[in-house]
């Protein structure tokens, strides 16, 4: 299999050759052909329609934080996509792959599909995802015209769509790890796992945790020194509170990652001993640190869902959130408790049992402030009048189903429980009902309270409601089996099985999936259809839903400046509060606006890091050099780049302005 | 409607609940996973407290003050309530403080560290009861089951009389598993170079199903094993008839049985010998490693300064155990090569003398 080759094609190319295509797998062959047809017809659709200099100077160099916000959340849809192929797959193995059927996944391509999906759905949807929302509606939330750094924003993007490229290219290239997504030692030590796989996983994590630290010190700049004149901490909506505290995490976790990382790799490249079996190598160090990562990071997802429900419970109750404070302090406690717990992700190590009792109690402590963020929308609905918009839908069905999440959540904090439950499906139907039932139920909520935000246009509610409801359905049908399979004793990543009882419950949970695709594919039509029926749905007022924050003071979409006045904050629903006081839209006096002007380094930097991890991964090392090298000199040249801002002159803003003005006037 | 409707949507649930109670986890038949078994219960018990009152209210809150009922109070200012806010702070402390009592009670119970106190409820242990020993290894993809008190050993079958208190001692070959019997009591993991230990007794003869419950790599989904639970004389005749039809399971003998392999059919091993288990958790089953209790015992006593580097060749354990078709560990070299020691053969030279 593995001939002679010679020193030149060696050096040329490393450890790449065409064997690395894989040819022989049918079903990466009909991906491939697919993503090929796919891709191939969007980039001729591109060209025919001229669009490549718009996209490019309009989208790819923008450093507008509402296109890069946009960017993000079709960053993490399109990864969805790819995401949700991967779980499907899954769940069709394990509802056919009983005694003597071996299924259709062998097991070093199963293998690679689980742990595929758990690396995409967290770091290239999830994250994306809320990285996107917060992008786009922090600033509008405080007041700003753009985050505190903007090239950097366009940067982190790159960077993150960099990873998330990597990933992809592993699909087609090489092949992905076979380690699980958190690719434990010494399984994903060079001795066990020799091929690129994991070096795919390194780096495509690398350069994509760069980004996403950037973006958490660039919001968490932008929320502290950025907010309007007026917006006190305790006048900030909970949207940016729990945006702040998420970028607080971030920056506070994701070096650890790095960290880790960089241990990890440092063992497979260059034969340190961090975390090999001998040389005094300690596996149980890396489960630690990244751990220590982790479980913040579970919060990093989280917390912002929960300021999305926060704006969303208030608004279509039509009444002040009850309990504002103490959902600030209950954020607040979340994110230190956050950083006290992450041993209880492997009770089963073997820590003593006042240790394991430690970190037990402190995660069940931190349902104490969760719980209390359940019953403050509770009684934020209580006495309200409550509007069944799509948004609304998806927070009523959060606070259903992720109280169970919740309940079983802390029964695995229960050492004794966990020794028995610890890797089995229970634990995977668990963090799917909190991470579906929170994260994903929550992004989608954001998307149909602020589309119309960002595109001047409400999302078509039918499909709206009926991608609700597959889902919804479809996360029952799909999870409650699990919850039993666990309790059969069934662990996680199994490709085969032996039992034939269990075989109802993969069916049952297969059904659930098909459901969940169903919603996926209900929510495409959404966009489509909304994009098509755009005028009938069209918002002129800027403020769809009778908003209470910032962002619904503006037009929809926004202008490049958001506001052509900085607000002045009084109360903590400041546009309630404006509207409640009578507020008047200055219509006179605009002057010019200073902005930043848009910049391809950030493409071109991010393009760079992505082929130096190609080359580290596949050991082509002239390339390493070579775009090393590149990387740095670019990115030091770009600090000569002075033509960085713009005026906006005071008629181009008169000009918009007046536009909003006559469109207001059309309302009455 | 919604309330006549009510016992239909109750029933699927209903059926989930029967059918959780009949699973392994919810009536095993070791008294520890019962206990832990009755831990789950009565923690789910604590939290439906509180969680079944907020599915409720959640669903109720939005079907009575939903915007067409204007006959429901709407009060758009009110957003405090020192009382409230008291209740449903100290609500979810009162439930977590009578979670936490029995967190800590019974993870220390439940230690699995900790020899057992008792065969049963109410059956406490005599003073003087045998305790069964069993090393377990997991391998890639198998178990390796030791008995030092009987030098016999066996591969994906374990066996032990009902109500003799077992304590396993674990460890792995290559990577990490998890040895889980969900019959007989809650997991431990079995990691490469260190040992775990479980306590844990049966109560009810019968056949058991044991597996890894911690992913490591191509054979995971086929690393299961027996546990037989017997009386007396069956655990009698299971270890005659190891020593009756066992082969032999020298070190060479273990190299071999080491190498990756899956699916294994059962098979009993005969006079193992004693220093095996301790080898194999120092990883110096190969008479030219040095074991990692040695090496430890020098680090211990301040090491070995630049001298010590001469054994760094001698724990070189991974490659040889390496997985895949072109697996070479290159780089040990390098951080030897970073700090030569004056007068020390360079790595590759010790290689060439350890070869047989």
């Amino acid at each position: 299999m593995h001939e002679e080759r010679s020193q030149l094609m060696q050096t040329l190319f490393g450890r790449l050759s065409l064997e690395a295509i894989p040819y022989h797998e049918p079903i990466l062959l009909a991906t491939f052909a697919v993503a090929a047809l796919l891709g191939g017809s969007l980039f001729g659709y591109v060209t025919y329609q001229r669009k490549w200099g718009y996209l490019y100077r309009e989208w790819f160099c923008s450093i507008d934080h509402k296109k890069i916000g946009i960017m993000y959340m079709v960053l993490g849809i399109v990864m969805l996509i790819r995401g949700f192929a991967d779980a499907i797959m899954m769940r069709l193995q394990q509802a056919i792959a009983f005694g003597d059927a071996a299924g259709y996944l062998p097991p070093h391509h199963y293998d690679q599909i689980f742990t595929a999906h758990g690396v995409i759905m967290i770091f290239f949807v999830a994250m994306p995802l809320i990285t996107g929302l917060m992008n786009y509606i922090v600033p509008l939330q405080i007041g700003a015209r753009d985050v505190a750094f903007p090239f950097l924003n366009n940067f982190s993007f790159w960077m993150t769509s960099a990873g998330a490229a990597l990933v992809m290219v592993s699909l087609f290239i090489g092949e992905f790890a076979k380690t699980g997504w958190l690719a434990y030692p010494p399984l994903s030590g060079v001795a066990y796992s020799p091929d690129v796989g994991v070096d795919y996983y390194i780096w495509s994590l690398q350069i994509a945790g760069v980004g996403t630290l950037l973006s958490g010190v660039n919001l968490l700049a932008t929320i502290v020194k950025m907010r309007a004149p007026g917006m006190t901490l305790m006048k900030m909506p909970i949207f940016t509170w729990t945006a702040l505290c998420t970028n607080v995490l971030i920056v506070a976790a994701f070096p650890v990652l790095t960290a880790v990382l960089v241990l990890l790799s440092l063992d497979r490249y260059v034969g340190t001993a961090f975390f090999t079996n001998d040389f005094g190598g300690n596996p149980m160090m890396y489960v630690n640190l990244i751990w220590i990562w982790g479980h913040p990071e579970v919060y990093i997802l989280i917390l912002p869902v929960f300021g999305v429900f926060s704006e969303v419970v208030s608004t279509f109750s039509r009444k002040r959130l009850f309990g504002y404070a103490s959902m600030v302090y209950a954020t607040v406690v979340i994110t230190i408790l956050s950083y006290l717990v992450w041993l209880h992700h492997f009770f089963t190590m073997g820590s003593g049992a006042s240790v394991n009792s430690f970190f037990g109690i402190t995660t069940m402590i931190i349902s104490i402030p969760t719980g209390a963020k359940i019953f403050n929308w509770l009684f934020t609905m209580y006495r309200g009048r409550i509007q069944f918009e799509v948004p609304m839908l998806w927070t009523i069905g959060f606070m259903v189903t992720f109280v169970v999440g919740g309940m079983t959540g802390v029964l695995l904090a229960v050492p004794p429980a966990d020794f028995v439950l610890h890797n089995s499906l229970f634990l995977i139907a668990h963090f799917h009902n909190v991470i579906i039932g929170g994260v994903v139920f929550g992004v989608f909520a954001g998307i149909n309270f602020w589309f119309p935000k960002a595109t001047g246009f409400k999302l078509d509610p039918f499909w709206g409601k009926t991608s609700f409801w597959f889902w919804f359905v479809g996360f029952w049908f799909a999870f409650m089996p699990l919850y039993v399979l666990g309790l059969m004793g069934v662990t996680r990543r199994l490709s085969h099985f032996d039992d034939p009882s269990l075989q109802i419950w993969f069916q049952i949970a297969a059904f659930g999936a098909v459901l969940i695709l169903f919603g996926i594919v209900a929510f495409l039509v959404q966009i489509y259809v909304s994009i098509r029926d755009r005028e009938k749905l069209r918002d002129h007022t800027g403020d769809p839903w009778g908003g209470r924050t910032l962002e619904w003071s503006t037009s929809s979409p926004p202008p490049d400046y958001n506001f052509a006045f900085t607000p002045v904050v009084r109360e903590q629903d400041a546009w309630w509060d404006m509207k409640a006081r009578g507020h008047q839209r200055p219509l006179q006096g605009y002057l010019p606006i200073h902005m930043p002007k848009s910049t391809g380094a950030g493409l071109l930097l991010a393009g760079l890091s992505a082929v130096c991890g190609f080359a580290f991964i596949w050991h082509i090392w002239w390339l390493v050099v070579a775009s090393f090298v590149a990387l740095i000199g670019s990115a030091i040249a770009h600090t000569f780049n002075y033509n960085r801002d713009f005026y906006i002159p005071a008629d181009v803003v008169t000009r918009v302005e007046n536009e909003r003005t006559r469109l207001l006037a059309q309302q009455g | 409607m919604l309330v006549r409707m009510l016992p239909k949507l109750l029933l699927p649930v209903l059926a989930l609940l029967l059918a959780g109670c009949e699973t392994v986890v919810m009536s095993p038949s070791g008294d520890v996973a019962v206990q832990q078994r009755n831990l789950i219960v009565a923690s789910t018990i604590l939290m439906l407290l509180i969680i079944v009152p907020v599915i409720a209210l959640t669903l109720f809150f939005a079907w009575r003050y939903r915007a067409s009922n204007t006959d429901a109070p709407y009060d758009p200012e009110w957003n405090h309530s020192t009382a409230l806010e008291l209740v449903i702070w100290s609500a979810p402390l009162l439930i977590i403080i009578a979670l936490g009592a029995l967190t800590w009670i019974g993870t220390h119970t439940l230690d699995p560290y900790r020899p057992l106190d008792r065969i049963e409820a109410g059956r406490p242990l005599a003073p003087d009861a045998k305790t069964l020993k069993v090393q377990v290894v997991a391998m890639d993809w198998k178990w390796l089951f030791l008995y030092p008190d009987y030098g016999v050993a066996s591969v994906n079958e374990l066996a032990a009389p009902v109500d003799m208190p077992i304590q396993f001692q674990i460890t792995a070959s290559t990577v990490m598993n998890s040895f889980f019997i969900p019959a007989l009591a809650g997991q431990i993991y079995a990691m490469p170079g260190m040992q775990t230990e479980l306590n844990a007794v049966i109560n009810r003869a019968g056949d058991f199903e044991g597996f890894s419950a911690n992913y490591s790599g191509a054979g995971f989904s086929g690393m299961r094993f027996r546990f037989k639970a017997l009386d007396a004389a069956g655990f009698d005749a299971w270890i005659a008839k190891a020593r009756a039809e066992g082969g032999s399971l020298q070190r060479e003998d273990y190299l071999q049985l080491e190498k990756p392999s899956e699916r294994d059919p059962v098979r009993w091993y005969a006079n193992v010998p004693a220093d095996l288990y301790p080898a194999i958790l120092n990883m110096c089953v190969e008479k030219t490693k040095m074991c990692m209790s040695e090496m430890m015992a020098i680090d211990a006593n301040g090491g070995m300064g630049k001298e010590g580097l001469f054994n760094v060749s001698h724990l070189i354990y991974d490659q040889p155990r390496a997985r895949g078709a072109h697996a070479t560990i290159k780089g040990k070299d390098y951080v030897s090569a970073l700090c030569p020691v004056p007068g020390a053969p360079a790595p590759s030279e010790h290689a060439a003398r350890l070869a047989p």
